[in-house]
């Protein structure tokens, strides 16, 4: 699936989310990742590139590939 | 009577100031952490059991593989327990930025009334999880300039702390032993020398006891010399019972401020009588 500068053949972009790869159709937006990603209602935060990208962003953060995504919840800790 | 109050300061012995740290007010002076616990609901029974009303979490990577896994927030209540995510797993100035401004996203997305401060640490090595205090101040002075409170875990020595609070900190939290060691206070003239640097001129300036408590005794102690409050997670986890273990954190964090408050006497070399001298029919020989 990988196209050179994270885009394939099959009009799908890629991306890391967490430090694994991902792939999206092409013209998605964060909110469309995270909602294929089954993330959507849960308690999350997410940083694009080192920037944290505030819940009402998503929809408007339109992906490109390549990107390096995390995707973070609070766990148990001291 | 329930456990709890049997515990509960009487009317006179509560008067006390809150605690006041990062602009939140803290009717508990034991914060507790999240981690390590068997089961989130002996967790929500250990926070109940310590009379906490402020816990830290972690900020770590959701997992992709979603197992309708259960959240810790599903079983804290954000009404009653103010949230302080922590950078614990930090080892950079700049890994633990990220992950504070991370946590301050989580907890603006869920309304939070606590969402501007952090527990900062950052971490020098694996083995002995002591903070890296060129890191710490460095990360420290970067998140204040970011409007973050940041509440930082630090080493027990008294120039370091002095640095911090210099930078901004709204806490220095010193800690007593490695973190999860359970040794106890090691330093107690350490911990004596940061609580007078650090409160002087500013009496109210709080500084927190965190990490290395192992028993209540530990609590009781750091309260005595005068810490505004403890932070522990371990000693209360892994204890042989954990509810019952937090009921002993609880009461040893009062009776400790109690004492503080209170005044010890001095130490003295010799034996001083407490019954009266006059009216012996024997006397010394």
């Amino acid at each position: 699936m990988s196209g050179g500068h994270g885009i394939d053949a099959q009009d799908m972009l890629t991306v890391t989310v967490n430090g694994g790869a991902e792939s999206a159709p092409v013209g998605s937006s964060l909110h469309d990742l995270v909602e294929a990603l089954g993330f959507a209602g849960r308690p999350i935060a997410v940083e694009v590139n080192g920037d944290v990208i505030p819940r009402a962003r998503f929809a408007g953060r339109h992906l490109v590939g390549g990107e390096q995504i995390e995707i973070v919840t609070f766990v148990g800790g001291g | 009577m329930s456990h709890s109050e049997a515990i509960a300061p009487r009317a006179q012995e509560s008067a006390d100031l809150p605690l006041v740290v990062g602009g939140h007010v803290l009717a508990s002076r034991l914060i507790v952490g999240t981690g390590k616990y068997a089961t989130y609901e002996e967790m929500a029974r250990c926070l109940e059991a310590s009379g906490t009303d402020c816990v830290t979490v972690a900020v770590r990577r959701e997992r992709l593989v979603n197992t309708a896994g259960e959240n810790i927030l599903d079983h804290l209540d954000a009404a009653r327990y103010a949230l302080l995510p922590n950078t614990a797993g930090c080892y950079s100035a700049a890994d633990a930025v990220r992950v504070a401004r991370l946590g301050r996203e989580l907890l603006r997305d869920m309304g939070s009334r606590s969402s501007e401060w952090v527990k900062l640490e950052v971490l020098g090595d694996t083995k002995t999880l002591l903070p890296d205090p060129v890191g710490t101040l460095t990360a420290t002075e970067q998140l204040v300039a970011d409007g973050f409170a940041v509440l930082v875990y630090t080493s027990d020595d008294p120039v370091i702390a002095r640095r911090l609070k210099d930078l901004g900190a709204a806490s220095v939290m010193p800690a007593g032993s490695p973190i999860g060691s359970g040794q106890g206070l090691l330093n107690p003239n350490n911990l004596r020398i940061c609580l007078e640097y650090l409160k002087d001129g500013d009496p109210t300036y709080p500084v927190i006891v965190d990490a290395g408590v192992g028993t209540a005794s530990d609590v009781a102690e750091v309260m005595e010399l005068g810490a505004d409050g403890v932070l522990l997670n371990t000693a209360i986890a892994h204890a042989q019972d954990p509810v019952r273990m937090a009921g002993a954190m609880r009461a040893a964090c009062l009776a400790g401020r109690l004492a503080f408050l209170a005044g010890r006497i001095p130490r003295r070399l010799y034996a001083t009588a407490s019954s009266p001298d006059e009216g012996r029919i024997a006397r010394p020989s």
